[in-house]
């Protein structure tokens, strides 16, 4: 039986690497007596599947991991007694049996929504809001994106799905975040302020993941739905 | 969930944190930290291990004094490490004071601050603590406001490099006096005694060892002439503490699990305490004494509250020679059982490789992953007699035979050079021996069964360090030249064997040995090598990348001593020993006629086998009372 668990990851735990978040989370099943499924072989290991790593220090309403477990006695039972051996700002907020079939957490990643402030004291001198409307009428909104190997260009139009302002000073996102094609916030804050020729002040923004979507329609007409949509209660 | 912590409170700053690597390492918040509420202690202690956090993190003794001080209702115990290079920078340059994981506040607050010291070359680390603190590094300079700096620990047992900087050292074993102190330091403070006074009454503790109270004179030639007490009613001589029943005594059943990963990244179960060996080398062998073993029905509790506290996947046994716990079978057997259904993994260092242990690791371990150790310590069985190491090369021949059956194919072999009376046939031993094992494998693995495998022989060499409270104590070390020489022949020795090319070498940098030579048996006057050294940018200096030789043998000279005078110097069995005046248990005698048995190439049989009369005896417990085995030769 899989499991789609969602949780919250805030406060000072935001400073924890993905890789320490997954072992993390590999000591909390053990200390909650989770009848989780291991692999097998030699060195067995918990079927785990994380959906997107979060940059270390970010924080997130909306994350997701999968496991598979052999029982359980309820998906509230399992969220108490994960929520039992965590941490304060590691918060598990929901937990789901999902379908047969359904592509695994990882696989299933299409899109993430952020919530993006800046830090006191390192707002753009722009006004942000006069510059979303030439921003999203653009054809293309090209960048240099650094890799591993050196650097490549992007191209973020079609990778923002939904970009708005709702209150000064914060910006809300829908982006791309498949494994092909994923946008950083920063990226696209740092494309908005070039048009005016202004650069982000070093760690100016304060960024939030609010959820983390897959796409149940086509490329072109997306239908982009939260990870945590998927699955039942038992 | 501890939900009244939620209010985040980090000591750094959300820059610093994103800057320096591994941030993980100061937020503390990790599992089973314990938070107390402040308002509610009357004493706070911060815990440090003077290394970076992954090894600090990692040392079992921490653990079960963080512990015993929480399960004090009045008492809250915390935790500190060194700041890496990075964040040392950068607190040093934005003035950001040293701080304590759980509750992020400033060490300078504390009632305590306890520093284990467990090696020679982290006495700078101990001043980069001190001062990060924003505390004077001279205890003569600390005030009412300041915390009552303690240290513990191996190297305790020679203190006196270290006594211009701790208000006290404990001698011994932690279970068992810090009650005591702590309960006389909240009646001094009740009572209005300042820091002094509690510190004369401090030092009438058993254990404790109050450096200002103590003076010491010189001879002309640099030897010691007096050491004594500078008050009538301070102890002048200071007798080691030791827990007698380790069954029912603190242990952590709810160790903290760091968020990184750290060395030592398991449950720890200390199995015994001490060793019955008496390899005449090793420090650890003679001050753990005498050897007590715990209830091995507690053992088995502990490993399964442990495990379920932790929820870590691996658990180790922990001793100095686990081979030698008598109940070893029964606790693997139930270990094996009880893991075996839950995942859980097994490791079992410090076991000598025969039938049983071979059986017991193809259990618990991978074969083709895993390799075995053994460390003969000394190339010839002359030399080995010399050191008391009773490790046969007969012994290790049947091992290997027996493990290369079993699949094994690689072998670690651990080994000392410049060990007393060493010749070149000795070291040539260590490549006869290594070329003897490989010669093992051919012979035991036909042709067909290898696979185009040949063994892999990992032959390494350190070089010895003579240490207090050891029959070598007297010794003469060799110089970093002798070292490199004996290295060097050690190299030519095995690539003249005709196995060599299934002989890996590896060998250790000698200019740190030499230097830890000089700590390990240095005296008072040494006080200001460590101030000058660390003052000039030296810290870390266990991390060879990070160790300046040079500053540390220019700053030796400039305070007018030598390294010659500290180790390349053989001493006469009368003269003052900077540490003579603890009480380890062992006696002086006793570690002159292992001296004299050493240099007559003679054994000493184990505690277990017969009684040596070390001297532990008069502390009434351990192996020393467990009647039918009780010989007393004395």
């Amino acid at each position: 039986m899989r499991i789609r668990i969602k949780f919250r990851k805030y406060g000072s735990v935001r400073y924890i690497g993905h890789l320490d978040l997954m072992r993390f989370f590999q000591k909390a099943i053990r200390r909650a007596q989770i009848d989780v499924a291991y692999t097998s072989g030699f060195s067995p290991h918990q079927i785990m599947a994380f959906a997107a790593p979060l940059g270390v220090g970010m924080t997130s309403n909306g994350e997701y991991m999968d496991i598979e477990v052999h029982s359980i006695v309820s998906c509230e039972n399992l969220m108490d007694k994960l929520n039992h051996a965590s941490v304060p700002g590691i918060e598990v907020i929901s937990v789901k049996i999902l379908p047969e079939h359904t592509p695994n957490a990882m696989a299933s990643v299409a899109a993430a929504s952020y919530t993006v402030r800046f830090r006191e004291g390192r707002a753009p001198q722009a006004e942000l809001v006069g510059l979303l409307p030439s921003f999203l009428s653009r054809e293309q909104i090209l960048i240099t994106k650094k890799t591993k190997k050196g650097s490549r260009e992007l191209d973020l139009k079609k990778g923002i799905f939904h970009l708005e302002i709702p209150s000064p000073g914060v910006l809300s996102m829908l982006v791309d975040a498949s494994s092909g094609g994923n946008i950083k916030p920063i990226h696209v804050v740092e494309a908005i302020l070039a048009q005016n020729g202004e650069t982000l002040q070093e760690n100016a923004l304060l960024i939030t993941r609010e959820d983390v979507y897959t796409n149940l329609g086509s490329e072109d007409h997306p239908r982009f739905i939260s990870l945590g949509e998927i699955g039942s209660d038992m | 969930m501890i939900e009244h912590i939620f209010e985040e409170k980090l000591a750094l700053s959300d820059d610093i944190l994103m800057r320096i690597e591994k941030p993980e390492r100061y937020i503390g918040h990790e599992v089973n930290a314990v938070i107390k509420d402040k308002s509610r202690v009357a004493v706070r202690f911060a815990m440090c291990f003077p290394d970076v956090y992954e090894i600090g993190m990692s040392h079992l003794g921490i653990q079960i004094l963080y512990d015993m001080f929480n399960s004090m209702e009045d008492v809250w115990c915390e935790r500190v490490y060194s700041p890496w290079v990075d964040l040392d920078a950068l607190m040093r340059r934005e003035k950001i004071p040293l701080f304590a994981l759980e509750s992020q506040d400033p060490i300078k607050e504390f009632d305590f601050l306890g520093i284990t010291i467990q090696y020679e070359m982290c006495y700078t680390n101990i001043l980069q603590i001190l001062d990060l603190a924003q505390l004077p590094l001279l205890a003569s300079q600390r005030g009412e406001d300041c915390p009552i700096v303690i240290g513990g620990g191996p190297c305790t047992y020679n203190p006196e490099p270290l006594a211009d900087f701790f208000d006290i050292f404990y001698i011994g074993e932690g279970e068992t006096r810090y009650e005591e102190l702590l309960s006389l330091y909240k009646n001094c403070r009740q009572q209005g005694f300042d820091r002094v006074e509690f510190l004369r009454r401090a030092a009438k503790i058993p254990g404790m060892y109050v450096p200002r109270f103590y003076d010491v004179e010189y001879n002309k030639d640099g030897t010691i002439k007096r050491f004594f007490p500078l008050e009538d009613d301070i102890p002048k001589t200071v007798i080691k503490e030791v827990v007698m029943d380790v069954t029912n005594t603190y242990y952590p059943t709810k160790p903290v699990v760091p968020f990184i990963k750290v060395i030592q990244d398991r449950v720890v179960l200390e199995i015994q305490r001490g060793c019955i060996r008496g390899c005449r080398f090793c420090q650890a062998g003679q001050l753990y004494r005498p050897v007590r073993e715990r209830d091995v029905e507690m053992l088995k509790k502990y490993a399964l509250e442990m495990l379920a506290n932790t929820g870590y996947e691996e658990i180790s046994l922990s001793s100095l020679s686990s081979s030698d716990y008598s109940k070893l079978p029964e606790l693997i057997d139930f270990l094996i059982d009880a893991c075996g259904r839950q995942h859980t993994n097994i490791s079992l260092p410090s076991l000598r490789i025969d039938a049983f242990s071979l059986d017991v690791m193809r259990k618990v371990q991978d074969i083709k992953k895993s390799s075995l150790t053994f460390a003969p310590e000394a190339g010839s069985q002359r030399l080995r007699n010399v050191i008391n190491k009773g490790l046969t090369e007969e012994e290790i021949l049947k091992g290997a035979s027996l493990a290369f059956e079993g699949g094994w194919t690689r072998v670690k072999l651990y080994f000392m050079l410049g060990l007393p009376t060493e010749t070149l046939e000795d070291i040539r031993g260590i490549a006869e021996l290594s070329n003897k094992i490989a010669a093992t494998y051919f012979e035991t693995v036909p042709k067909e069964q290898r696979g185009g495998n040949r063994c892999q022989i990992i032959t390494s060499t350190s070089f010895f360090v003579p240490k207090p409270f050891t029959p070598f104590q007297w010794v003469r070390q060799c110089t970093k030249e002798e070292f490199l020489d004996k290295a060097y022949q050690t190299r030519t020795a095995i690539s003249e064997q005709l196995n060599q090319k299934s002989i890996k070498y590896n060998w250790h940098e000698a200019d740190a040995s030499v230097l830890e030579g000089v700590l390990a048996r240095g005296d008072r006057r040494l006080g200001q090598v460590i101030r000058k050294v660390y003052e000039k940018g030296c810290f870390y200096d266990a991390w060879g990348e990070y160790y300046k030789n040079d500053v540390w043998l220019q700053t030796i000279e400039e305070c007018g001593l030598t390294v010659d005078f500290y180790t390349h110097r053989e001493r006469s069995l009368d003269e003052i020993l900077p540490w003579d005046f603890i009480d380890c248990g062992v006696t002086k005698e006793f570690l002159i006629r292992e001296w004299e048995k050493a240099k007559k190439e003679e054994t000493s049989e184990n505690c277990r086998q017969k009684c040596q009369g070390c001297g532990v005896a008069r502390f009434g417990g351990g192996i020393c009372v467990e009647p039918q085995k009780r010989q007393r030769k004395d």
